[in-house]
């Protein structure tokens, strides 16, 4: 079960966000922005005390309640999803939604990138992605 | 010419575009993305040189207009080599099916008459290729990036001679949000022309 999408930039700026949860706590818009600077801190510091490196960074962050899913692409743009705690994996979700920023968010003459996403397109394939995946379990 | 005198062993390779032979091109594909960065960079150039949404469109209109006018060259070689369609219908049916194929890979989803006017005919694609990735912000929303098919359309008319004033609109559905509809107002020489056929 899929409750949120979050997208990072490689600067650490929050550039979109949405829910698909109803009834979850909520944070205000500036908390969201404070999460994701911190994860974008806590991440680059995960990646520099690997024993071993070159290291990924931090991939997934677990708690009884729910689990945050870090997907980042070669280009430093974070993909974060929340999800239920029995969700094992994202591999196939957070590949499609990075497909979809792709082709509705860097495909797209209107958008100046490293900026918020504000485009109608790229919401609707979200919610409908996420839909089709939370049906299928 | 540069490429094909670098590597001359490669006979496997495919010769560069210059070299190839005009007839052996139905299968041609190029790469969606490819094409949609290259869009993507027409329409923000357009943006930039121009002065409003109106004057935007027409600059999309000209770039199709130069695509359109060398494509019904090759078109014709290729798919009716010693044919020439005189009648209005035969015109329209050939933009909608075979110019939309070889453009689009897809018939286009309609061909319509107009009904107010009788100079009037439309041909809407529900999901035209070169758009499927835009999302025209707001403060746009009157802007319709079809306006580039709208040229490749008219110049493909001028070329056959049934000169008409061409425009592109959205007509998005719920079920189709980039539903596009191409308008062609016939010059009144054309319907003329059509009519003393019919009378033959």
């Amino acid at each position: 079960m899929l409750h949120a999408i979050l997208i990072i930039n490689k600067a650490g700026g929050l550039i979109y966000n949405r829910d698909f949860t109803e009834g979850l706590a909520k944070l205000t818009s500036n908390e969201y922005l404070v999460m994701a600077g911190t994860f974008h801190g806590v991440h680059a510091i995960t990646s520099r005390i690997s024993p071993v490196s070159p290291s990924s960074g931090m991939e997934v962050l677990e708690t009884d309640t729910f689990k945050i899913f870090c997907f980042q692409t070669l280009t430093g743009v974070k993909f974060l999803l929340i999800t239920d705690p029995s969700q094992a994996n994202v591999d196939v979700p957070s590949r499609r939604v990075y497909e979809l920023y792709a082709d509705f968010v860097m495909k797209n003459p209107f958008y100046n990138p490293e900026m918020p996403i504000r485009i109608d397109l790229f919401d609707a394939n979200v919610q409908k992605l996420v839909r089709q995946l939370n049906a299928a379990g | 010419m540069s490429q094909s005198t670098a590597r001359p062993s490669s006979s496997l390779r495919r010769p560069a575009i210059l070299e190839r032979n005009l007839s052996k091109g139905r299968s041609n594909e190029v790469s969606v993305a490819a094409y949609a960065f290259l869009f993507a960079e027409m329409l923000s150039y357009a943006t930039k040189k121009s002065s409003g949404i109106q004057d935007m469109e027409k600059k999309l209109s000209d770039f199709g207009y130069r695509v359109g006018i060398r494509f019904l060259e090759l078109i014709v070689f290729r798919e009716r080599p010693g044919r020439r369609d005189t009648r209005l219908l035969n015109v329209l049916s050939f933009i909608h099916s075979t110019i939309w194929k070889t453009l689009f890979g897809k018939v286009a989803d309609a061909l319509e008459k107009g009904t107010e006017n009788e100079d009037e005919y439309m041909i809407s694609d529900n999901e035209p290729n070169i758009t499927k990735f835009i999302a025209v912000p707001r403060e746009m929303s009157q802007l319709s990036c079809g306006a580039f098919i709208g040229g490749v359309v008219e110049a493909v008319l001028d070329g056959c001679g049934f000169p008409a004033r061409v425009s592109a609109h959205s007509t998005a559905t719920d079920q189709f949000p980039l539903r596009t509809t191409i308008l062609m107002k016939f010059d009144k020489t054309v319907l003329q022309r059509d009519k003393t056929f019919e009378a033959r």
